[in-house]
């Protein structure tokens, strides 16, 4: 599979990455290698196989829907980088 | 032997009796971090008044004679990547480099209820993505039985410092072998319980349907020890699993008389080290002699190391890319000051904060997750997923437990693996595959090589089968 540097832009995109001309080139070539390997898989037949998504059992886990109050919520809203009376601040979204 | 070198098991015995106090204990082990840690850097935060002020309680309520819990006095050091109220959580990461968590992950919780010491925050791989250590934000920790050797990872730091007798205990996580490589590679016990059999909660999310938190020691007992404590089901972890917790130190010395004990062909074949490979078969031997009975098995695609790597990694970098998204520079972590919009912030911000490993396997997960590709790899690396835990299910419809080896190598050099990804993530092999099916496995030293460098071997067990993988596991170290 390779991986063009045009592919590694649209992923970086997609990711919300910003990557520097010399890390672009270099995942070219790392993905490529990666992506190759892991094309081994297709050596298995695995049609009618069901997909493993996850290792617990089916039924999903319920709760009562009922608030709950987190007791250290000074403590959380301080780690923001940028807090005005308990909102995030973020630089300008539309001009 | 000095305090620092005691097991867990040995610290309650001489706490309890009374030969010694909390807060001496963890002076000592204080003192021996101050001398040993400039070298090894298995510590990445240490709050030496805090760790003092919970073993004054613990000396405390001993003095007047209250109940304590099972680890009381014992000084316990966490990987980076749990939360530990009031304290950095930075999981080896710039973006995280800050972060102060403003609650104790459950595994943590219930170690302080067992009044065990909190001592420090260890090295690891940034976001636990490694095997080596050497992605670490903090600079990598280095294998204290030779400090031009990596100690594994990405539970690098909680391997150095056990090994080292700077812990008498630790706590790690496992994604992909991360508590039983780097074990094997400093010579100590490392194990991964069962998926869902400890509390995810608090723990910083890598890959969610692998990661499992799990204890790395000086001995089985400990193992043990530890796993009583930190199991159990959480409201608070939708996948934790509502199995009753035994006490896994009771049937530790039953020996291994009729258990049946599985090796895996595929296990033993190219890309294994000689050295390595004789250590297992001694091991596997000496388990015979003890009344066990030794099986020959296959494991057709879960022995298969190119299926498994490549199912494992398409995996676990398609499920990271999804869980490190959250890090966007608006609520929590570090945020790029250079911004002028808002794009541009989640651009930069996470650029400037991930380092290339991390940046890598986002990249990864990201391709494999995207329009055009999800059925090539994802759902393929799914299915083979499936076909990895059908493998697991034959061969323990016959065997009680699997032996095999952790690495294929002793612990390499600084600098030999760095550059070239797909090397590293080989080292991986016979790990990963436990966190695809979900099966609890556990590194035990089992000899020294040439080199002087520790061997490991690896037993694999049955889902919530921890107490014949512990009990196996106590016998072959009591024979190595």
């Amino acid at each position: 599979m390779a991986v063009s540097i045009d592919d590694v832009r649209r992923v970086a995109a997609l990711a919300r990455l910003e990557l520097s001309s010399g890390e672009q080139e270099r995942l070219t070539t790392e993905l490529s290698r990666i992506l190759d390997y892991m094309e081994k898989l297709n050596e298995l037949d695995t049609d009618g196989v069901e997909p493993t998504a996850h290792l617990t059992p089916d039924a999903s886990v319920f709760r009562a829907d009922e608030r709950e109050r987190f007791e250290a919520l000074r403590e959380l809203l301080s780690q923001a980088p940028d807090l005005r009376e308990n909102y995030f601040r973020v630089p300008r979204i539309i001009d | 032997m000095s305090e620092a070198q005691w097991t867990a098991h040995e610290a309650v015995q001489r706490l309890t009796s009374g030969d010694i106090g909390s807060v001496e204990l963890i002076d000592a082990l204080i003192t021996r971090i101050e001398s040993e840690d400039e070298r090894v850097n298995a510590y990445v935060h240490l709050d030496a008044d805090a760790a003092r002020a919970q073993a004054q309680d613990v000396d405390e309520r001993r003095q007047r004679g209250d109940t304590l819990g099972p680890l009381a006095g014992v000084p316990i050091a966490i990987k980076d990547v749990m939360c530990v109220r009031g304290g950095r959580t930075t999981c080896g990461s710039r973006i995280l480099a800050d972060y102060v968590a403003p609650y104790d992950a459950t595994a943590v919780a219930k170690l302080r209820a067992a009044d065990a010491v909190l001592l420090g925050k260890t090295n690891m791989d940034e976001f636990a993505m490694g095997s080596s250590n050497e992605n670490s934000h903090f600079g990598p920790a280095r294998n204290p039985r030779d400090l031009d050797r990596v100690p594994g990872g990405s539970s690098g730091g909680s391997a150095a410092a056990v090994a080292a007798d700077t812990a008498i205990a630790a706590l790690g996580s496992d994604t992909g072998g991360s508590v039983r490589q780097p074990a094997g590679y400093c010579g100590i016990v490392g194990l991964k319980p069962t998926y869902g059999r400890v509390s995810r909660y608090g723990l910083v999310a890598f890959a969610s349907s692998l990661d499992q938190i799990g204890p790395l020691t000086k001995d089985v007992e400990d193992a043990a020890l530890l796993l009583g404590v930190i199991s159990g089901h959480d409201a608070s972890d939708a996948t934790s699993a509502d199995v009753e917790v035994p006490d896994y130190c009771q049937k530790l010395r039953a020996g291994v008389e009729g258990l049946t004990i599985g090796l895996p062909e595929q296990f033993f074949g190219e890309g294994l080290d000689a050295e390595t490979a004789a250590a297992i078969e001694a091991t596997a031997s000496r388990l015979e002699s003890a009344g066990a009975k030794l099986q020959n098995v296959s494991l057709p695609v879960a022995g298969h190391a190119e299926y498994c790597i490549g199912a494992y990694y398409v995996v676990a970098t398609a499920e990271a890319s999804a869980n490190l998204s959250r890090y966007d520079g608006v609520r929590f972590g570090y945020r790029s000051g250079e911004a002028s919009d808002l794009q541009q912030m989640y651009h930069q911000s996470r650029s400037e904060g991930f380092g290339d490993e991390v940046k890598r396997r986002i990249m990864l997960g990201t391709y494999v997750l995207s329009a055009g590709y999800y059925d090539a790899y994802y759902l393929k690396a799914q299915k083979v997923r499936t076909l990895i835990r059908e493998d697991f299910s034959r061969a323990f419809t016959d065997c009680d437990l699997l032996l095999g080896p952790v690495s294929p190598t002793t612990a390499f050099c600084l600098g030999d693996k760095i550059d070239d990804p797909l090397q590293m993530y080989l080292n991986d092999i016979y790990t990963v595959t436990a966190n695809l099916a979900g099966l609890p496995g556990v590194s035990v030293p089992v000899a020294t090589a040439q080199n002087g460098l520790p061997i490991g071997a690896q037993l694999l067990a049955p889902a919530f089968a921890e107490e014949t993988l512990l009990r196996a596991a106590h016998h072959i170290e009591q024979t190595a």
